[in-house]
């Protein structure tokens, strides 16, 4: 079912934005379109891009926010979601929490 | 006269002309909008679905820039339940890298909030270790399930016992008795997972048990939202009309009983969920084009009146997907076509 829906509405995830459209959604409220051109605005490209997966690998790459595919020394995890709260200029739960357990914020 | 292969709300194949297509579909919007007084179904939007259902096509899709974003339920449960053997942390790692998941979501395999409660100091570990290892936003979900306060499961005296001896009074004070119970459960695992650092909560088939049950969960949510005023809430309703099993609980002086969508989304957004999911349920012996004529209607006036995002329920059994553990992809790529194109919707 996953597949299916995935395929014939998703926007895919880490393949492209969605993640980052989601999280839009989550921490702000917004609505799809308007998280969308959020995030397109962020991220410095048009808003047809934000779910094209070979635009969006060059610009995960580039922003090191984690991608599909396991590259060497890519972010994979937290490091990505430091990267994508300082990016898209909202506060992370986990990340949040991480930076006060190492003793990076009080 | 030429027929159309579709399906029926049971997943079975059928064969239509275009002109009972088009009856089904009329007769659909009709309904959703005399049942829950909204607009029906334009003749601009009659005419989309007739030609989704006519097109041979087996896998469509909505238009390229439609994309929505896809939030679940139950997440890691689902590769339990075909057998696969992996850990959960396994499971999110698949949704989130081969299955182009947009959110993830971690669960209990028993996909309540009570009983998660006992075991939550397991759970937290494992979202912990997700939380390192993943990228998309991970929920914590499960289901508010108010039958499990009932006995024999759970401390208060079953309703389903009491009602048929006429003790409508003793089955009410039970329901609202469970309704504590449950409020409790809901705040402590909520709590507890968005302080190991849970993106959100997800309440699952919510309303599930009939309108005592969404009134716990819209109280377990006010509570949740004034503690934790950036935490993500998602709701998603178990069905189309809120059961009045108890029949005089009132939320914000509206009794919860016979709510439609629309009216289920002011109330959710009242407590102060984030994100909110309508759902249609499935007739297994109408077809297709009728039953996503239906949702699609109902889902539009909770995109078109609401103010948060709305991601539709559509697993099996609702949305428009036919009631049947595999569903065609036939049937659920229209489903998902018509709800993000004609609903409106902000996800699925």
């Amino acid at each position: 079912m996953a597949i299916s829906h995935g395929i014939a509405s998703g926007m895919g995830g880490i393949r492209t934005s969605g993640d980052l459209v989601a999280r839009m959604q989550m921490t702000r409220g917004m609505k799809i379109r308007e998280a969308k051109k959020f995030v397109a605005e962020k991220l410095k490209i048009s808003v047809a891009d934000v779910a094209d997966p070979v635009v969006m690998a060059e610009v995960r790459e580039e922003l090191d926010i984690g991608m599909v595919n396991a590259v060497p020394r890519v972010t994979k995890g937290m490091d990505a979601k430091f990267r994508i709260a300082d990016i898209l200029g909202i506060e992370i739960n986990c990340v949040s929490r991480f930076k006060r357990k190492v003793g990076l914020t009080a | 006269m030429e027929k159309y292969v579709t399906r029926m709300g049971d997943g079975f194949k059928v064969e239509m002309t275009e002109a009972e297509i088009q009856r089904d579909i009329e007769n659909a919007t009709q309904d959703a909008s005399n049942r829950a007084k909204i607009p029906p179904l334009t003749e601009d939007e009659m005419r989309y679905l007739v030609e989704l259902f006519k097109s041979p096509d087996n896998a469509v899709g909505v238009k390229r820039g439609n994309e929505v974003v896809l939030s679940y339920d139950s997440g890691t449960t689902k590769f339990k339940r075909a057998n696969v053997s992996v850990s959960k942390i396994q499971s999110l790692q698949i949704y989130e890298r081969m299955l182009g998941a947009d959110t993830l979501e971690l669960a209990h395999i028993d996909y309540s909030f009570k009983p998660v409660k006992p075991i939550v100091v397991f759970e937290q570990p494992i979202l912990e270790q997700a939380l390192l290892m993943t990228i998309p936003p991970l929920f914590y979900g499960a289901m508010p399930n108010l039958g499990l306060y009932s006995q024999p499961d759970g401390p208060c005296p079953n309703p389903a016992d009491l009602l048929p001896k006429g003790k409508i009074a003793e089955a009410r004070a039970s329901y609202e008795e469970a309704v504590e119970h449950a409020v409790k459960d809901m705040v402590y695992v909520g709590s507890e997972m968005y302080e190991s650092g849970a993106d959100g909560i997800n309440f699952d088939t919510a309303a599930a048990a009939g309108d005592a049950e969404f009134l716990a969960t819209l109280k377990a949510i006010e509570i949740l939202r004034k503690k934790y005023p950036k935490m993500c809430i998602m709701m998603g309703m178990a069905g189309e009309f809120i059961l009045g099993m108890h029949g005089e609980v009132y939320y914000n002086n509206v009794r919860l009983a016979g709510l439609y969508p629309h009216k289920q989304l002011e109330l959710a957004e009242k407590a102060g969920v984030t994100i909110f999911g309508p759902t249609t349920n499935i007739v297994t012996n109408r077809s297709l084009p009728w039953n996503i004529a239906r949702a699609v209607n109902f889902a539009q006036a909770c995109a078109d009146q609401g103010h948060i995002p709305c991601h539709a329920c559509m697993g099996m059994g609702v949305g428009g997907v036919p009631l049947t553990p595999s569903p065609p992809v036939d049937a659920l790529a229209r489903a998902s076509k018509a709800m993000v194109e004609l609903g409106r919707m902000d996800g699925l």
